[in-house]
């Protein structure tokens, strides 16, 4: 038995210990939010928080989590003032086109402002790069980071 | 402007639309199982939906989409159509895909699809019209409440208002209004009273998106719903010829192992489970030697073959002119198999319910997978509902008339006769082919005297993409496949004496549309021997092209725009190149000036100027993000996309050997639109992607000195 903690609410898991996590949060748990892309950490659509560090969940085995704290899209809180600065921006900035890896962009996002609320272009590229979009959002999620990382070093002060 | 019955396409939609009854306001009535024999039926039950528009009594707005949304913003821009001669509410209007049904066809295309960068220009009458009627509908019932005149009243941001101060919201007269007689005629605004069409606007669904919410195929849930992974042949055309199975039996939650004609299925309660499962099988393969291909050897092949002159796509007036040519430049063109692979990988759910079925899949060609769906289970069409779901990318891969992982999911759900979802990992997307066909161009080209072209010799080597598909009759003459040979039979420049000519090579490997088809690699050829014609008459690109392009002044402004922009002939940073390309491809015109240096052998583009005229833009917020994005896609093909073919193996199977561009690649990017004056939409979704190939090979050559012939870029080391 596996216990961690997913989205602040505690889990138990009894099957193979070698699920990977996003296969137990997309396939046990129900929460979709989180995606497949790639199932071998090149993409990032499956990214999520795991003890508030961003983390591809399709290569981390749940027994890996256990006694961890899990997050995923499906529930980044409207209180924190990271993610909500985040999703405002990214929708500010019509970031999104197919959507289907904007999940993992934000988490990256978020886990990136969380710790640097003034990061360089250098430290976006580093922070995002393990995120691909094959429509090419990249220019608007580059300028949503910084509109984000501005408007919490504004609501900062 | 007023609409008329001229068009049968028109036709068609107006008798359609005149014999609603019920439901809310306008449309054809659709029910489940869809198709006209289900609508000559009889009338629909209240409230049932409606084709293309519902306004609920809150005075929601849902426009019905008929095209798939994959990222190309069809789910805001086709709502805008409506809800600019609806006079409706913006922030009340929401989009709905519609599932597959003969109502929703591409007028062009007369079947259900969405490609050709065309779902805008397809339906800019029909929903504008679909606005027009419900709004006279709305007034009309308002008119009929007030006992006044329908002249009397107004519409306006979803009210209706009349004489004396009477006001009433669209929520409250929409079922009065779907009463009222749908107007046959209705008059459209002048493009100069637009208030929605053109202005920027941000997608309506793009918090659901960021959020996780949006349900994609992938994310489709149904009770006792089982996953199934298919094991493919590992070469194009094997066979399965010895299966071993006792390890799979062990798995906890494998339920079933199946055969179907794309190979093993194993389905299970879970992903993890069904993809343990499948890599436990044990697996004998018959490959016949045709299925050993490489891609050496096909590039061998190809390059004997553009030697000689394949079947004209284009003769040329004088066929001697070349020969006697002041100066001559013979160049040879290779490029690779390309995998679309879109972000969000393959997938179809299917469940089969003795008599009837339902699909849940991100499909581009409803039509043919509703159709073949039905075929595969074994029912009549009308018995099987197909919904759309939205897609994460998808580029031409979702548009197959084979309709492969369609037709896989509904062989295994018919063997299992369990609710099952197929997915194919990014591995089986990788390797399942349906790629942009690799080519082969060779070109000869000649100088006059004076620097003028004298003549263009061009061979094209490429497997058909529309051979043996139901498009064949439209798009294949004489032999000649229209997409192998698009942007360069049809170029728009004055080139005299040009002949191009095709081989049409057949092998096992299937091949398919991908963003922006023929034009992905024609695009390149064209642009990269002009820019070096231009060299060689010892001209200037921008000026040799705005000769070439004299008659043309369409063009003629996209190319002035783009350089102007770019600030061409300006001094540029020491270890910088810059080069041009200029392509028109799905009735639009883009330019591109890329700004290149090479690092460590290898290129960097660091800066690209757009330009492009895609005739009337309905969204330009929308157009910006299209054309940044088929740059990047472009870009991810000319810097690294190859598929290779050793022993009939394809050697790449994910992101970290099929590389894709990442956002430090990704160059910072100016989109600017020229404003033509134009009274319709053009395409928006491709014709960014064939310049940018060319435009980075051309600024290569400024840079280097050396002419990119070969692509990826990657397979070079430059300096």
């Amino acid at each position: 038995m596996i216990k961690f903690f997913v989205n602040g609410e505690s889990y138990e898991f009894a099957a193979d210990p070698e699920t990977p996590l996003l296969w137990v949060l997309r396939d046990y748990l129900g929460l979709t939010g989180t995606k497949y892309g790639c199932g071998r950490a090149q993409c990032g659509a499956c990214t999520v928080h795991v003890n508030g560090v961003a983390e591809r969940s399709c290569s981390i085995a749940v027994k890996d989590v256990a006694g961890k704290r899990v997050n995923t899209i499906d529930d980044l809180g409207n209180t924190d003032p990271v993610a909500r600065a985040v999703k405002a921006a990214w929708l500010d900035k019509d970031v999104t086109q197919c959507g289907y890896c904007q999940p993992g962009q934000v988490m990256s996002a978020v886990a990136l402002l969380s710790k640097n609320k003034s990061p360089t272009d250098a430290q976006i590229d580093e922070a995002m790069e393990g995120n691909l979009c094959r429509c090419g959002t990249y220019p608007r999620i580059r300028e949503a980071v910084k509109s984000a990382a501005a408007q919490l070093r504004g609501a900062k002060r | 402007m007023t609409t008329n019955a001229k068009s049968p396409a028109r036709r068609r939609f107006l008798q359609s639309s005149a014999a609603l009854a019920g439901g809310l306001v306008i449309g054809f009535w659709l029910p489940e199982g869809g198709g006209r024999r289900a609508f000559a039926q009889g009338a629909p039950k209240a409230p049932d939906p409606n084709a293309f528009l519902r306004i609920g009594k809150d005075g929601t707005v849902t426009v019905i989409v008929k095209h798939l949304e994959f990222g190309q913003g069809v789910t805001t821009a086709l709502p805008m159509l409506v809800a600019e001669e609806l006079e409706c509410d913006w922030t009340k209007v929401k989009a709905e895909l519609a599932p597959a049904g003969a109502a929703y066809a591409h007028l062009d295309f007369g079947m259900q699809a969405t490609g050709g960068s065309s779902s805008v220009a397809n339906s800019w009458d029909q929903l504008r019209t679909v606005g027009a009627q419900a709004r006279t509908m709305l007034v009309a019932a308002a008119a009929a409440q007030w006992k006044v005149k329908p002249e009397a009243c107004r519409a306006e941001k979803g009210f209706v208002t009349g004489p004396g101060g009477k006001r009433a919201a669209y929520g409250a007269l929409a079922e009065a209004a779907a009463k009222q007689p749908v107007p046959a005629t209705v008059a459209l605004k002048d493009p100069k009273q637009f208030k929605v069409i053109g202005k920027a606007t941000r997608r309506i669904d793009a918090a659901d998106r960021n959020d996780g919410k949006l349900v994609y195929g992938m994310d489709v849930k149904r009770p006792n719903l089982h996953v199934a992974l298919v094991a493919h042949a590992p070469a194009f055309g094997a066979r399965i010829s010895g299966l071993g199975t006792d390890k799979v039996k062990a798995i906890p939650g494998v339920t079933h192992v199946v055969e179907v004609s794309g190979g093993i299925a194993v389905v299970a309660k879970h992903f993890w489970a069904a993809k343990k499962a499948r890599d436990a099988l044990e697996l004998q393969w018959d490959i016949p030697p045709a299925s050993k291909l490489s891609s050496e050897a096909l590039f061998a092949q190809y390059k004997e073959a553009a030697k000689t002159p394949g079947l004209p796509a284009k003769k040329a007036a004088d066929p001697a002119a070349l020969a006697g040519a002041a100066k001559r430049v013979t160049a040879e063109y290779e490029f690779p198999y390309l995998a679309h692979a879109p972000m969000e990988p393959l997938n179809c759910t299917v469940e089969l319910r003795g008599d009837s079925a339902e699909l849940w899949v991100g499909s581009q060609f409803q039509t043919m997978d509703h159709a073949a769906a039905a075929k595969t289970l074994g029912l009549p069409p009308e018995k099987v509902k197909l919904n759309t779901l939205p897609a994460g990318g998808g580029f031409g891969r979702r548009a197959n008339p084979a309709t492969d992982y369609v037709k896989e999911a509904c062989e295994i759900a018919k063997a299992v006769k369990v609710p099952v979802k197929v997915i194919w990992t990014r591995e089986d997307d990788i390797r399942g082919g349906y790629y942009r066909p690799m080519a082969v161009h060779r070109v000869e080209a000649g100088l006059d005297a004076k620097g003028a072209i004298a003549g263009w010799n061009h061979a094209i080597v490429s497997q058909s993409i529309i051979a043996g598909t139901p498009f064949e009759p439209y798009l294949v003459k004489d032999g000649v496949d229209h997409t192998s040979v698009e942007g360069t039979a049809d170029t728009p420049y004055d080139i005299p004496n040009l002949a191009v000519s095709l081989h049409t090579p057949k092998n096992a490997v299937p091949v398919l549309w991908w963003r922006s088809v023929g034009h992905t690699h024609t695009a390149f050829v064209m642009e990269t021997m002009v820019d070096e014609l231009a060299q060689a008459a010892g001209q200037d690109p921008l000026a040799f092209r705005r000769t070439l392009l004299a008659k043309k002044p369409r063009h003629l402004a996209v190319l002035d725009l783009a350089a102007a922009k770019a600030g061409w002939g300006k001094p540029l940073a020491k270890g910088r190149g810059r080069g041009i390309a200029i392509h028109e491809s799905f009735g639009s015109v883009c330019a591109q000036v890329a700004e290149v240096s090479i690092e460590g052998g290898a290129v960097k583009v660091h800066r690209v100027v757009a330009a492009i005229d895609c005739g009337l833009v309905v969204n330009p917020l929308n157009v910006e993000a299209q054309v940044q994005g088929a740059i990047a896609y472009g870009l991810s093909a000319a810097l690294f996309g190859e598929i290779t073919l050793k022993d009939g193996q394809v050697q790449q199977s994910n992101f970290h050997n099929y590389r894709v561009l990442a956002l430090p690649e990704m160059p910072a990017v100016e989109v600017h639109l020229v404003a033509s004056g134009a009274g319709k939409p053009a395409g928006v979704g491709e014709p960014g992607t064939p310049p940018i190939g060319p435009a980075v090979a051309n600024a290569i050559a400024a840079l280097t000195g050396k002419r990119p012939r070969q692509l990826p870029l990657s397979k070079s080391k430059w300096a």
